[in-house]
């Protein structure tokens, strides 16, 4: 069991390992610097847009939604819209629910009970307060990334950031969203350890995009509070990767590139990963479809004739009995000559 | 003095699960929980692949030379075929919020009857023999070779799965593991790998028109047979009409209620139905000997074999020339009537938008099927106060409903058949929130698996259920479990016996029956079942004086 | 101190630990299931092992009333006897975890006491006593389940036939088995081939 996350953890190390020899041993700050920051992002585009086209190139053949709620149906029935649509409208908010809010993971909680203890459904809220947390901050760390590559920094951004140091501990202020990021890929880590039906169904590839991102996170975060590192060659660099005029500033620290490499590998490793499932849920076609197929026909566009068991051959077969039984039949019984 | 071994003999007793890894735990066979495998005639019938008489606990699976190659190319051209496939192949995070939402993980404690599980049976080889990083990696990339052991494990866990939808509900992505054990029989079909309760079915019904493998003349009998019941206890005779052309409307429910108790109940329940529209109103609805079946095996089995099947609907209501088709109650089959017939084998130009002769009410949801459920016609003939319906005489039931899992899932017809329920009958309780509606409980049996085999699997798979009806019972004495599908009428009562044995199971329209006054009708001391009409505990005389007793 | 006075206080650490031992005999995933999902509804095989081992070991303790013994043991065999990874001994052994679950509450000098080892031999011989009864309703409720399975579908099938009268009564009760009253009449089924064996 074991073994699934070591594999994990030892490929990060390693990863930092080879970003640590090559930019202090060997001196290869263009190679992490410049060169693979583009191909990683060059795979990232590339692999993410065909891996979306090899999805789309699937089609669709049968409009299978799962419905979670009443469906359309006589008027004086309160319709479901949501949970079952028949509109795009219809689709698109219970989409956004589950995209923005995810909301089948929350339903666990939903419908609790009286009956049972209240700290029953404890553990299925954290799951979901905790990814939410973690997307978010996710999201807004990404997005705070920006400064680096604006000049000047915009003004939106920068609020962002007034309220993301909201709480003013320490300087320069600590974000919020830092430390959620760590903490909740902490808390997603620890989750597939220490629950036993979560180690028996995680994967190596559950745990490294963990360790990753947990890496990502931990060396940002030293990089800001503690080892500071030289930021005007940071934003210098970042700029100039943005601009495709990419230079080499000096006297930015070792560990600027081990978060770069760290990085690089993220954006390079996601296409061929289940986080994927960021597109995926898009074209998740039990979410995406509305339940309208019994007033709008879906087309499969690899509809087929089939074989099937004709009324002609069935009568053909049954013929003598049904017209025993009183059936009306299409053909009556051949009139047998008496010998 | 003590001997302390007496405890540790104790001790040795106790079960111990295995701690490996699950591609490293091996699959065993247990009795109780498989089915018997497909018998060739069955196969030859419907002209399946590899017809051979096997079975699963042999060795040799008598498989063709090139199963695998089979299988693998069944695979690829499944992944381009279905998007879904290939996106629930991909984007699972295993966060496991399905874990612990299958009534048969909940049941049996087996964990690779986790829906996640059940998927990576399949994913793992995907991804052992479809993706680069799955190829280099193996075993550390979660992939894994397809072998006979593999295929195995195949076969036994996706025989354990009801395709009820339920963990779908709950996926963050909309995985739906009902499609990818679909997918997954669709390939153990294509070496021949089948089990019986579901091979049987789809031959006979490809035969004779019905699961049942009932001929015209059986099937016109059992329901002249029915007509003389019905006389005993109503005094009237409800005479139905066969393969009438003309007629307004075709009725196509499943033939499990025509030949199974308590179904014929229900069975009955329509016939009474059809008889006061006739006498009332005019209506003409006609029932077909050829498309006698309702349900669908064929979407156990193939998406191909569900097409073939269903085929015989349209065509027959396109023979007779009715205006639409009316459906029964049946679980699985409204999940195909809603999802797959009009795409499979539409459009259905020849039939009219369906309009409700009696209410003028038009179906707007039906409108390009031209199917409508019979709780969708009956809540609008009941609105419309078209039904001349009497509660009381179901006062003897305390009812509770059990969602079917595909009307509810794949479909959403929740509050008709509560609508109807209410309407023809005082006493109602719901069970817990999180077993019914869109959360609802499977029976255990669905998608092919209420076999008798299986009986250990089924009792553990039902026992979810078992236990929401044995609460409701306890609370508030509730008699009778509701359902709206012709497998849970044949399973439940087993189910209940097992695990809530005070309960009786029923459908809807035996109710409906039962309430409803037929003109002309004799003075209705018993219901459908020969039971006295009041309460166990009231005294009939006391029963007919109350002031709501319409039927004096 | 005598042991019923010891049990009756150390009561919720042995039930505790009763209840652990029983559910660590389900695969390790399913174990954290069974103990932390506490809702009746979600998690049946867990809370009715949960709520029944108290009033049984209640019962043990001071009445041994036969029938109420039956009606806790009841709902939690009725589960184990459909659970087909337990062996017949494995589904009731874990009446006799209560043996473990009791000594390894007990003091050292508590289990040297000859009084009190005089008395716990009386508890655990009531509890070999409740072991019995377990499988008398483990084999009750493997009846039942053989039964079901030799007859619900046949006997669903055929009470409707013979309602129907497409089967007859012999006169003194035997019944006919329903698929070889329909071969012998040829009506009814379509012979496709072997259907009933």
């Amino acid at each position: 069991m074991n073994q699934k996350y070591m594999y994990s953890l030892i490929a990060v190390i390693v990863l930092i390992l080879i970003a640590y020899v090559g930019v202090e041993a060997a001196g290869l700050q263009v190679l992490f610097g410049i060169i693979l920051p583009y191909i990683a992002v060059l795979i990232f585009i590339a692999g993410f847009v065909y891996r979306v086209m090899d999805w789309a190139s699937s089609p669709v053949p049968f409009s299978i939604p799962s419905t979670c709620g009443q469906q359309k149906t006589l008027s004086w029935i309160k319709h479901d819209k949501i949970d079952n649509p028949t509109t795009t409208t219809g689709v698109i908010i219970r989409m956004m629910l589950e995209i923005l809010l995810f909301r089948s993971l929350f339903r666990n909680t939903k419908f609790a009970l009286n009956e049972g203890p209240k700290i029953s459904y404890v553990w299925e809220k954290w799951l979901w307060l905790v990814s939410l947390a973690f997307h978010y901050s996710f999201l807004v760390v990404l997005i705070r990334h920006l400064r680096f590559f604006l000049e000047p920094v915009p003004v939106w951004l920068q609020w962002l950031e007034e309220v993301d140091t909201f709480f003013q501990l320490g300087l320069p202020g600590l974000f919020l969203t830092g430390a959620i990021l760590l903490g909740a890929t902490t808390f997603l880590f620890l989750r597939r350890i220490y629950l036993p039906e979560m180690r028996y169904i995680s994967l190596a590839a559950d745990y490294f995009p963990l360790f990753l991102i947990i890496s990502i996170a931990i060396t940002g975060i030293l990089m800001r509070y503690f080892t500071k590192v030289y930021i005007v060659g940071v934003k210098e660099l970042a700029i100039g990767l943005a601009s495709f005029h990419p230079t080499i500033p000096d006297g930015i620290g070792v560990l600027f590139y081990i978060h770069l490499l760290l990085v690089s590998v993220f954006f390079a490793y996601f296409p061929f990963s289940k986080l994927m499932h960021m597109p995926g849920i898009f074209l998740s076609p039990t979410r995406n479809l509305a339940n309208n197929t019994r007033f709008k026909r879906h087309i499969n566009p690899w509809n087929y004739p089939v074989e099937t068991h004709t009324y002609e051959e069935y009568e053909d077969e049954f013929r003598e009995k049904m017209i025993g039984a009183g059936l009306p039949v299409e053909k009556e019984l051949p009139v047998v000559e008496k010998e | 003095m003590i001997n302390p071994n007496s405890k540790e003999r104790a001790l040795e007793l106790g079960h111990k699960p295995p701690k490996t890894d699950w591609m490293d735990t091996p699959t065993v066979y247990k009795e109780g929980i498989y089915c018997y495998a497909a018998k060739p005639a069955r196969l030859e019938y419907v002209s399946l692949p590899n017809p051979r008489d096997w079975s699963c606990t042999a060795e040799d699976w008598q498989l063709p030379e090139n199963w695998k190659e089979i299988i693998l190319e069944g695979m690829k051209e499944r992944l381009e075929k279905y998007r879904t496939f290939k996106i629930f192949m991909d984007i699972c995070v295993r966060c496991g919020a399905c874990a612990d939402k299958c009534h048969f993980f909940i049941g049996t404690g087996d964990p690779k009857n986790m829906p996640v599980l059940r998927a990576e049976l399949i994913r793992s080889v995907y991804r052992g023999e479809f993706t680069t990083a799955g190829k280099i990696l193996g075993r550390i990339g979660g992939g894994r070779k397809l072998t006979l052991d593999v295929l195995k494990e195949w076969w036994y866990y996706l025989f354990q799965c009801t395709e009820c939808r339920r963990c779908s509900v709950f996926c963050p992505y909309g995985i739906d593991t009902a499609e990818i054990t679909i997918i997954g029989r669709e390939l153990l079909n294509l070496i021949g790998l089948n089990i019986d309760w579901i091979a049987a079915p789809v031959a006979f019904c490809y035969r004779t028109g019905n699961h049942m493998g009932i001929q015209p003349h059986a099937y016109v009998d059992m329901l002249d047979f029915f007509t003389d019941e019905i006389e005993n206890v109503t005094g009237v005779r409800c005479q139905q009409t066969f393969n009438k052309k003309g007629a307004d409307i075709l009725f196509i429910t499943p033939s499990g209620d025509v030949f199974g108790d308590p179904g014929t109940y229900t069975c009955m329940g329509y016939m009474i139905v059809i008889h006061y529209l006739r006498e009332v109103y005019g209506l003409d609805i006609t029932w077909s000997t050829y498309a006698s079946e309702g349900g669908n095996f064929g979407l156990f089995t193939s998406h191909e074999m569900m097409k073939r099947l269903n085929a015989k609907m349209y065509a027959e209501a396109k023979r007779l020339g009715v205006k639409w088709i009316l459906g029964g109650e049946c679980g699985h089959m409204w999940r195909v009537i809603n999802q797959y017939m009009d795409t499979m084998n539409g459009p259905a130009d020849f039939l009219e938008e369906p309009v409700n002769p009696i209410t003028g009410t038009k179906f707007e949801n039906a409108k390009t099927t031209k199917m409508v459920h019979i709780t969708e016609f009956l809540s609008d003939l009941i609105i419309h106060g078209k039904l001349n319906l009497d509660p009381n005489r179901n006062d003897r039931l305390k009812n509770t409903f059990h969602d079917s899992c595909n009307p509810a899932r794949a479909m959403g017809i929740l509050e008709e058949p509560r609508y109807v329920i209410k309407s023809v009958c005082n006493n109602f309780y719901e069970m817990p929130r999180n077993t019914i509606r869109e959360q609802t409980f499977c029976c255990g049996c669905g998608s092919g698996l209420n076999a008798g085999e299986d009986m250990e699997l089924r009792l553990a798979g039902g026992m979810p259920r078992g236990n929401a009806v044995q609460y409701v019972h306890n609370k508030h004495g509730v008699n009778n479990l509701i359902c709206m599908c012709a497998i849970d009428r044949a399973v439940l009562p087993a189910c209940m016996g097992y695990w809530a044995p005070e309960v009786d199971v029923s459908g809807i329209n035996e109710l409906v029956a039962n309430a409803l006054i037929l003109p002309g009708e004799k003075e209705k001391t018993v219901n459908l079942r020969d039971e006295p009409i009041w309460p166990k505990d009231v005294e009939p005389d006391e029963f007919y004086k109350r002031p709501s007793f319409p039927g004096r | 101190m005598r042991l019923n006075d010891l049990l009756e206080q150390k009561k919720a650490a042995i039930i505790k630990e009763w209840f652990n031992l029983i559910v660590n005999s389900y695969p390790s995933d399913t174990a954290y299931f069974l103990k932390k999902q506490k809702d009746h509804f979600a998690n049946p095989v867990g809370t009715t092992i949960l709520h029944s081992l108290k009033p049984l070991f209640d019962e043990i303790l001071n009445g041994m009333d036969h029938k109420a013994i039956v009606s806790y043991l009841d709902p939690m065999i009725r589960i184990r006897a459909v659970q087909v990874m337990f062996s017949p001994s494995q589904a009731v052994a874990f009446i006799f975890s209560l043996k473990k679950a009791v000594r390894s509450n007990l003091k050292k000098r508590e289990n040297q006491d000859d009084h009190i080892i005089n008395e716990l031999i009386i508890f655990e011989s009531k509890i070999d006593e409740v072991g019995l009864m377990a499988f008398d309703i483990f084999m009750k409720c493997r009846e039942q389940v053989y039964k079901l399975k030799a007859n619900g579908e046949r006997n669903r099938v055929f009470r409707a036939f013979q309602r129907a009268g497409l089967v007859y009564e012999i006169p003194d009760g035997k019944r006919p088995g329903v698929m070889n009253v329909l071969k012998s009449s040829n009506t009814a089924v379509a012979p496709l081939d072997d259907r009933v064996d």
